[in-house]
């Protein structure tokens, strides 16, 4: 297989495509770089100038509000120009290519792209696209590609973990709903190991779990209380609602009875465990509003590190 | 035209033939092997030396892109490098634009060839108007206009009474049906094989029960009525095992695998490669090691080069948005050469594949080097080495997932009836 595309030559991160064979070192630098991110934050003046003079393009190919936001508040607060392209489904129909639309962008001298995509690859297509056309200056942030990878989604899941449980190589974690589906989860999954999670589980019925998920390095959990036992963090994946009634589900109902989180599942894990939800929840389908509000939630603090995370993953691929 | 091929290794699987010997061609036919005709002339002596003299190459899945798609190929491109890749007889499938449901296209088609003349042109019918499923084509007047068999290409059937009909109406006629066994349903929207790499990649997936369970359906059909099916593109170690089981039982069916399926699995997709995107799509390797010994144990009769030339804006998209298929008639032989020793097959059997055991699935002319057959030759250097690029390539199509590989096999001079169509 060819060298992680994401990597120089000298194995810096220049793009961040993906989790998946990442090294530990670059999650934990990253995980680091973002620590006093968190407290620019809470100063008076939020900004930091290592950005300043860089056009960053939000090239969101599928609709998207939290995480488009996040990306330019982070950029924002590192001084770069922002630039929002909300290009949706309608591009296709005008008939410009994913490609083309790179190439005019470039064109007006983009510094950085952070990409969304429905498509599982496209982050990876236009990262080969670049470097075919030299333009290896240029960097691409995967924001989400089909099924593939949230790669910044899972760096902040893991600064939550790291800042409410600190050693990741004695915790046990279950992430539980549509992994079939879920980007997050694939990314997480790959995060988790990297940093040598001993237990990563999967819980979900079966029209929900992808072919030989095991292969990730999970267990694999159909009944939610069974997984849940002893478990440190719980994350719960969005369901979508066109998948709630169908061939994947017969209800929304049947599925919050077998895989909502409630008070009582959650007695059953660990009494200090967290509970992490990527956003936007369904409340009443796959986690119930006393959970997500209540103590052991750690789903607002989420996303404030969200912008943490996304401002040290910006700084350090536009440094490489 | 009196032509001699001299100091070649002459291979003719049609007799288990494997000597040092001359050919002797004239007026379009092969006129005696070994020894010269009384008082030979030759117009033209082709030095041989080094190179293996095999039948002319055929080739069961060649898409020329005519009608309809000529910004992707034409006829004549595809048809040069046919005899670029030792290819002297192919079959086209029906899904051009329009499909090849009317007589008149296919005569057209079956002109234009004959114009160019590089190679034959066998082309397969469609199964149903438009391939649109619900209404029989007039097999009849397509096979008078030169249609061999019927198919409806990657087009899915759904409904197993018209598919039980097609047969039927087909057999009628002594037609054979050539069909992608390929279940619609479990198959919609997949673009890699249901396993680790499709997980992993987040990519949609096509489970092999898609295979074995039209598989199912087509043996089921077959011993209803008897009538023979050709099966295209075998992917899968399930699927090799049933046909196995079906020929064994004595089923009137006959089975080919694209070449690509031979050397490639779903790994090959590395990073989101959109020239592995192949329909069907690459699978694991327990099922490549599976389809490259059922060529060699019979179960699969042919190798193809399911040839499918895709420009680049077809290929520089995302991966499952990109469109399936590789360029593949010049890489049918050095591919073909390339699965034989590294399987230590011996050359007459692994080059039956692409020569007798095509050809008796066409019902064209058995591929053959005996003396009173068509002077179709393929004369190639089996370790010459170059490497898959763009510009190594005459077809219009230059994406394949070999590209920047150095292959072993190069034809250096390819005959149809007597004349030379390719040298180099």
């Amino acid at each position: 297989m060819t060298r992680n595309p994401q990597l120089t030559a000298n194995g810096e991160l220049t793009h961040l495509l993906t989790l998946e064979g990442l090294p530990a070192a670059i999650v934990t630098h990253i995980l680091d770089t973002a620590e006093p991110f968190v407290s620019i934050a809470e100063r008076e003046v939020k900004k930091v100038p290592l950005l300043r003079g860089k056009a960053m393009f939000n090239l969101f190919f599928e609709n998207s509000t939290r995480t488009r936001t996040t990306f330019e508040i982070a950029a924002k607060r590192l001084s770069a120009d922002v630039i929002n392209l909300n290009i949706g489904a309608s591009s296709t129909t005008k008939g410009e290519t994913l490609l083309d639309t790179v190439d005019n962008l470039c064109a007006m001298n983009a510094d950085l792209f952070v990409v969304r995509h429905s498509q599982s690859g496209a982050p990876h297509l236009i990262a080969a696209h670049l470097t075919a056309k030299g333009r290896s200056h240029v960097h691409v942030v995967n924001a989400g590609d089909g099924r593939h990878a949230h790669p910044t989604q899972g760096l902040l899941d893991l600064y939550t973990i790291r800042h409410y449980k600190k050693d990741f190589r004695a915790l046990t974690v279950a992430i539980v709903g549509d992994v079939l589906h879920s980007r997050v989860a694939r990314s997480l999954i790959h995060g988790l190991t990297t940093m040598q999670v001993p237990r990563v589980r999967v819980i979900a019925p079966r029209t929900l779990l992808p072919t030989k998920v095991e292969s990730l390095g999970v267990e694999v959990f159909n009944d939610m209380r069974e997984g849940l036992s002893g478990c440190d963090v719980i994350v719960m994946l969005r369901l979508q609602n066109e998948r709630m009634k169908g061939a994947l589900l017969p209800s929304a109902g049947e599925y919050f009875k077998h895989y909502g989180l409630t008070g009582d599942k959650l007695a059953l894990a660990r009494p200090d465990a967290i509970v992490m939800h990527p956003g936007p929840m369904n409340r009443g389908v796959e986690i119930e509003s006393p959970v997500a509000d209540g103590a052991r939630s750690v789903i607002l603090p989420q996303v404030t590190f969200g912008i943490a995370v996304r401002m040290a993953v910006l700084s350090i691929v536009s440094a490489n | 035209m009196k032509l001699e091929i001299r100091n070649g290794r002459l291979i003719d699987p049609a007799r288990a033939l494997d000597r040092a010997a001359s050919l002797f061609i004239d007026a379009e036919m092969i006129a005696s092997v070994g020894e010269a005709p009384r008082d030979w002339r030759p117009d033209r002596v082709v030095d041989a030396a080094g190179c293996i003299v095999c039948p002319g190459l055929v080739d069961l899945a060649a898409r020329l892109r005519e009608p309809g798609f000529e910004y992707k190929a034409t006829l004549e491109s595809e048809l040069a490098a046919a005899a670029a890749g030792g290819v002297t007889s192919l079959s086209c499938p029906p899904d051009t634009d329009p499909p090849l449901d009317e007589p008149g296209l296919v005569e057209m088609l079956k002109h234009r060839a004959r114009q160019i003349g590089q190679a034959r042109v066998y082309p397969v019918g469609a199964l149903t108007v438009g391939l649109a499923g619900a209404t029989l084509t007039e097999m009849g007047e397509l096979a008078e206009a030169g249609c061999v068999a019927f198919s409806q290409a990657d087009v899915p059937l759904h409904d197993t009474l018209m598919l039980l009909r097609a047969l039927q109406y087909a057999g009628t006629f002594g037609h054979r049906v050539w069909l992608r066994p390929q279940d619609h349903h479990l198959a919609f929207g997949g673009v890699a094989h249901d396993g680790e790499v499709a997980t992993r990649l987040g990519l949609p997936a096509i489970p092999v029960a898609a295979e074995t369970i039209a598989l199912a359906k087509i043996f089921g059909l077959v011993r209803e009525t008897g009538v023979g099916v050709h099966l295209c593109r075998l992917s899968s170690a399930d699927g090799v095992a049933m046909v196995r089981g079906a020929k064994q039982e004595g089923l009137p069916i006959t089975c080919d695998v694209g070449v690509h399926h031979l050397h490639l699995c779903d790994v090959d997709i590395g990073w989101f490669d959109a020239q592995a995107n192949l329909m069907p799509p690459l699978r694991g390797t327990r099922d490549r090691d599976a389809l490259r010994g059922a060529v060699i144990d019979g179960t699969i009769d042919a190798i193809c080069s399911d040839h499918a030339p895709v420009d680049d804006d077809g290929k520089q998209m995302p991966f499952a948005e990109a469109e399936p298929g590789a360029t593949g008639l010049e890489l049918l032989l050095p591919l073909t050469l390339k699965w034989a020793n590294e399987l230590k097959v011996p050359l007459v059997d692994a080059l039956a594949r692409i020569t007798t055991g095509p050809a008796a699935i066409l019902g064209a002319a058995p591929a053959s080097l005996a003396k009173g057959s068509a002077a179709d030759v393929c004369v190639f250097d089996p370790a010459a080495a170059w490497t898959v690029c763009a510009d190594a390539l005459r077809s219009q199509g230059k994406n394949t997932p070999f590209l920047g590989l150095e292959v072993a096999g190069k034809v250096r001079a390819t005959l149809l009836a007597g004349r030379v169509v390719h040298e180099a």
